[in-house]
Formats: structure tokens, C-alpha cells, sequence
């Protein structure tokens, strides 16, 4: 279990012409489910990115259950996000070269020091059987619908039984039946293994499964936050 | 970095055909100067091995080049031919062991050797089955021969007409096989082996026919005197010899004016050697003495100059295409931007990223590599031969 702690954090990208992004505090306890909502393009994204230690603020703190995530160095900070951290994309991001199962294991793949793949093939093999997807296991990708690559995206953030999972729009590719699955699934997912879930999106009927709802506009205080703002 | 393999594995096996394109053009770019080199290096080497072990030739002048690769590979092409006195001249002179050659017939596209046993000593040709020709009309053949045709000791060939359309000319000499050689990996393995005589009678300077002596061939005498008996055209003349027709077979004329294509001169030593070559360097002498050696390097220079000049275009060629992977390469990596952001983003490292391009690049160039050594393998197992033959007939 990991609760999310950030205090007077402050991000700029370079070349930007205001302040940046400001927050003065944040505190998500360990194993809720809080949806951040907000309009595009007003740093739904960078938050996510700075919670998951990919950006580092400047000044300011981020603390994922008792470790401050800014504070650790670039490659403990990578083994954490590997480790402790479960991430889904809007564009799922699967790699259509590897098959379902593989795609699952990708964390493991990437993290040098993991050990041997045998658990780790059981795990994903009890994910996919828990989204309905055995039968597609040695399927490619891109032979998959959309919700169901969605599917497989949040098997892959959970192989490691992550402590937090931050889910950046997992629902703007997908058709209202696939996004209320997908929120259901995510949320299931959670709270059976105790995760703590940020979720972003700007899709409100999708708020009702959340115990929290944070409005972005009101919790961060934004200006020039321009050059490579995504959301 | 196990899990970088695996990743730069499968997305090579995924883009199989881009994975294909790219491997063929890399093991194109290591096999063709590659190739072109070993095959020109193998094939000088075995030119130059058999012109090594060949020390002086004498022959009719003209083309050296053309007198060498009828002596040493029987090629098809023959220079004009000498007396055989040339050949008693050399031995006679007792600076050289003498050896003599007559190519110009051959049997079913392999060339007929005449020669004297003393040739398998000097080339140490090794009997596979069987013994040496001892008889005239008897002849050994080489291991190519028997593989082709099919022909063992015991078996027999018959000498090919130089012309259908000539009644007079040569009859065709049915020979019989006495042994087949080891195989030597030489134009050897190629030829049918005769003695000197029996090629004279291949070419019609001895023959055989009924003695007209006799009860039974009466009929065929159209005149006789004191000291001859012409025969007409119903004499019955051999085509094959035979233990029974043996020693009807018989030469007309002086054999020192019969006809070789060469001699080879094995000189007893150096000075014997020099001694033997002053005595064709005047201009009155119708034959040429050659250093076989010497003909083939003038010939090989030509070959290696040209071959350079190839490499280096292979070589550039190479550059080139080395450009256009890195391009394509550095193209795909702009197009897989985002997989590499995906997977950063995830937590893996640059090194690992690195690692994941470099396992690829390693891939396609270790399968290239492998491709072309085979197929160099197989060029040089297969090729070389084929060159030779190329260059020699």
C-alpha cells in the first residue's frame, strides 16, 4: 500500500513563458481511488509524469508511501517506478512485435535485476485469466479490440503487484461499454490488491466508481504551462 | 539484457521481411568482395601449384600462354605441334628427364592424354583400381572421368572422330580401361590417359588390318610386286585393339617426325636447368622452352590487377550500402520514438534501450555474417573448380 503525498511542488518546463504548474499540497491515502478531472492541455499528464518520478519538480516533494520519490537517484528512481509503480496509457502502448502474454511480462523484461521469469509468467498468465483473456495470450496486439488491449495495458501495470497505479485517460480510445468496463476493472483491481489509483480524465460519467474526485483546476494553479504540455 | 535479446529478437522476427531485406543486403556487402577475392586467390593458387610442379616446357613458338594451359590443363585450344625428335633431343641431352604430351584427341569431351609412364611418377598420380596402360590401345583415366561416364578398369571409351564428314580421316579407337586414378583435385581427374603410340594410332599414323598374307584376305589384294602389296577397299581395318590384333598394328614412317604437343623438361639441377633453356633462346630453333611458372604469373598479374579494381568497386559499393542501412536503421528508430518513450517512461534505462538497438543491429549482422561464410563456403567448395575449368578449357 502506497499513499500519494505531494507538498509545494513546482514545475516548469523549459522555455515556458509563465510560472509553470503550482501545488501547495496534495494527499491521497494509501489504497484510494481518486479521479483527477480537468480540461485538456491543463497538466493532468505532467502531474501523473512527476508523481511517477519521470519529471522532477523544482522545488518541492513527492512522496509515495515513506519514500520521496524526487529524492532518489535516476536509477533508483527507475527501479521504483518498475517496482512500486503500475502505469496505463490512453494509447495502451502495447508492443505488437510481443505477444499478449509477453506484453505483460514487459516489466519484468525491461528490469535487469528481476529475477527468473517463472513466477512472473504465472502472475501474468492469472492476470489475463482474471480479465478474460487466457485464449488471447499468444495472440499479437494489434489482433485485439480495443478494450481489449486496454485490458491487457492494466495487466501489465499490475504484474508487479504495484503499490500505486496511475492511469493517465485509459478511457479516450474506447467506447462507453469498454471505458465503464475498464474503470470497473481498474478500480477491482486496486482495491484486491490494495492499490492506491490516480486515475486522469475528462470524461465525468465515469466519476461514480470513485471514492474521490479531485477537480485539477482547483488543486493546481497554472500559467504559460505551454511547450510540451500534453493534457 | 536477456530481456533486451528477447525484445530485439522478436521485433526482428516480427518485421520479417524488413528483418530479410536487411540481411540479404548485408550479406551481400560481406559475400561479394569476400568471394571474389577467395575464389580469385584459390583458383591463382591452383593455377600456380601445377605451374610450380611443372619446371620447363618445350614446345612449338608461338603463344606461351597457349602452349602452358594445353600442357599443364589440356586446354581444348592447341598450339601447333612439334616432332617427337624434340622429345629424344631433350632426353638425349641428359640435362633433363623428358616427358611427352600429345593432347589433341579426345574422348567424349575428356582429353586424351598420350603421354609415358614416367607422367604419373612426375605428377604422383596414385591408381584408385586396377593398373597402368601396359598395351597399346590401353588406357587410364582419371577420377572425374569414371565418375561422369560412369566407367571402371575393365570398362572402355572410345576417341572421338574429329570430324563425321571426313570418310578418309580418323577412325574412332575403341580403348580399353586399365585403372582409374586417386583423385587429385587437378585436370588429371579429367583425362584419359594413353601411351604416346596409342595416340599416334588414334590419329591414324599406326594401324591395323588383316595380314594380307593369309587365305582369308586374298580378296583384298589389288596388286602385288617384290616389294609391296596394295590392298583395296574391302582390307578389314581395326578399330580396337586387341590381344588377337595386336601385332597386327604397325607404324609407317619414321617416329621421329610423329607429332607431340609438348615435352616436359624436369632438368637435374639449376644449372642443367639454365644450360637446357640456352639451348632454345636462338632464334633458329623452332621450338620455345618456357618457364611454366613465369607464363602463368604475367597471367595472374593481369587477373589480380583486374580483381583489385573489382574489390575496390565491391568495396565502395559496400560503403554505400552501409549508408542506406544506417539510414533506414536511424529511420526506425524515429518511427519506434514512441515504443522507446513507452518503455522509458516505464522504468527502463538508456543502456537498456541502447542495448535493445544494438541487440538488433548484432542480430542482423552476426545472421549476415553467418549466411555469407556459408555461401562463401559453397563458392569456394564449388566455384573454384568451375573457374579453373573457365580459365583451362
Amino acid at each position: 500500500m502506497a499513499g500519494v503525498r505531494i507538498s509545494g511542488l513546482h514545475f516548469r518546463y523549459p522555455g515556458a513563458r509563465g510560472f509553470g504548474m503550482r501545488i501547495d499540497a496534495l494527499e491521497v491515502p494509501a489504497g484510494e481511488c481518486v479521479a483527477i478531472v480537468g480540461p485538456s492541455g491543463s497538466g493532468k499528464t505532467t502531474l501523473l509524469s512527476l508523481v511517477a518520478g519521470i519529471l522532477l519538480p523544482d522545488p518541492g516533494e513527492v512522496r509515495i508511501g515513506d519514500q520521496a520519490i524526487s529524492r532518489l537517484s535516476d536509477s533508483d528512481r527507475r527501479r521504483f517506478r518498475i517496482d512500486r509503480i503500475g502505469q496505463v496509457f490512453q494509447a495502451f502502448e502495447l508492443l505488437n512485435y510481443l505477444t499478449v502474454a509477453e506484453n505483460v511480462l514487459l516489466p519484468r523484461l525491461i528490469d535487469p535485476a528481476a529475477g527468473p521469469l517463472t513466477e512472473a509468467r504465472q502472475r501474468a498468465a492469472e492476470l489475463l485469466a482474471d480479465v478474460g483473456l487466457t485464449a488471447k495470450a499468444d495472440e499479437r496486439p494489434d489482433r485485439l479490440s480495443h478494450g481489449e488491449r486496454q485490458r491487457v495495458a492494466v495487466c501489465r501495470a499490475m504484474l508487479n503487484r504495484p503499490g500505486l497505479i496511475l492511469a493517465d485517460e485509459p478511457t479516450g480510445n474506447l467506447d462507453q461499454v469498454n471505458k465503464q468496463t475498464v474503470v470497473d476493472l481498474l478500480i477491482r483491481q486496486a482495491q484486491t490488491h490494495g492499490s492506491t489509483l490516480l486515475m486522469v480524465t475528462h470524461d465525468r460519467s465515469l466519476l461514480a466508481a470513485f471514492g474521490r474526485v479531485i477537480d485539477f483546476s482547483e488543486l493546481a494553479r497554472t500559467e504559460g504551462f505551454a511547450p510540451e504540455a500534453g493534457s | 539484457m536477456r530481456g533486451a535479446l528477447k525484445l530485439g529478437w522478436r521485433y526482428l522476427a516480427y518485421h520479417r521481411f524488413k528483418t530479410a531485406v536487411l540481411v540479404a543486403a548485408v550479406t551481400l556487402m560481406i559475400f561479394l568482395p569476400a568471394a571474389t577475392r577467395l575464389l580469385v586467390t584459390d583458383s591463382a593458387a591452383a593455377l600456380t601449384a601445377r605451374a610450380a610442379a611443372t619446371p620447363l616446357l618445350v614446345g612449338a613458338r608461338g603463344s606461351e600462354l597457349e602452349l602452358v594451359l594445353n600442357a599443364l590443363y589440356f586446354h581444348a585450344e592447341r598450339p601447333p605441334e612439334i616432332p617427337h625428335a624434340v622429345f629424344e633431343a631433350v632426353r638425349g641431352s641428359g640435362l633433363a628427364e623428358a616427358i611427352p604430351l600429345y593432347t589433341r584427341f579426345q574422348s567424349r569431351g575428356s582429353p586424351i592424354v598420350g603421354t609415358s609412364l614416367d607422367y604419373f611418377t612426375f605428377r604422383g598420380l596414385e591408381l584408385a583400381e586396377g593398373r597402368l596402360m601396359g598395351l597399346l590401345g590401353e588406357c587410364v583415366i582419371g577420377a572425374g572421368v569414371a565418375r561422369r561416364h560412369g566407367v571402371g578398369a575393365g570398362g572402355s571409351l572410345v576417341s572421338s572422330p574429329e570430324t563425321v564428314f571426313d570418310l578418309a580421316g580418323v577412325y574412332p579407337l575403341k580403348m580399353k580401361v586399365t585403372g582409374v586414378l586417386e583423385p587429385a583435385g587437378t585436370p588429371d581427374d579429367e583425362a584419359v590417359f594413353v601411351d604416346l603410340r596409342t595416340a599416334w594410332v588414334i590419329h591414324g599414323l599406326g594401324h591395323g588390318h588383316q595380314d594380307l598374307e593369309q587365305a582369308g584376305a586374298r580378296g583384298a589384294v589389288l596388286s602385288r610386286s617384290e616389294e609391296s602389296i596394295t590392298a583395296n577397299a574391302s582390307l578389314v581395318q581395326y578399330n580396337e585393339i586387341t590381344p588377337d590384333n595386336v601385332r597386327e598394328f604397325h607404324f609407317h614412317g619414321d617416329t621421329s617426325g610423329f607429332p607431340l604437343s609438348a615435352v616436359i623438361a624436369v632438368p637435374q639441377d639449376e644449372k642443367s636447368g639454365t644450360l637446357l633453356r640456352g639451348r632454345y633462346r636462338d632464334e633458329g630453333v623452332q621450338e620455345q622452352l618456357v618457364v611454366p611458372y613465369a607464363v602463368l604469373g604475367d597471367l595472374l598479374e593481369t587477373v589480380f590487377t583486374v580483381q583489385n579494381y573489382v574489390v575496390l568497386g565491391l568495396v565502395m559499393l559496400s560503403l554505400a550500402t552501409i549508408a542506406v542501412i544506417t539510414l533506414v536503421f536511424l529511420l526506425s528508430q524515429q518511427l519506434r520514438r514512441g515504443e522507446f518513450f513507452t518503455l522509458r517512461r516505464m522504468g527502463a534505462s538508456r543502456g537498456f534501450i541502447a542495448l535493445l538497438v544494438a541487440s538488433e543491429i548484432t542480430f542482423v549482422f552476426a545472421g549476415s555474417l553467418l549466411l555469407a561464410a556459408v555461401m562463401t563456403w559453397v563458392v569456394r567448395a564449388y566455384a573454384t573448380k568451375f573457374l579453373l575449368e573457365l580459365v583451362t578449357f
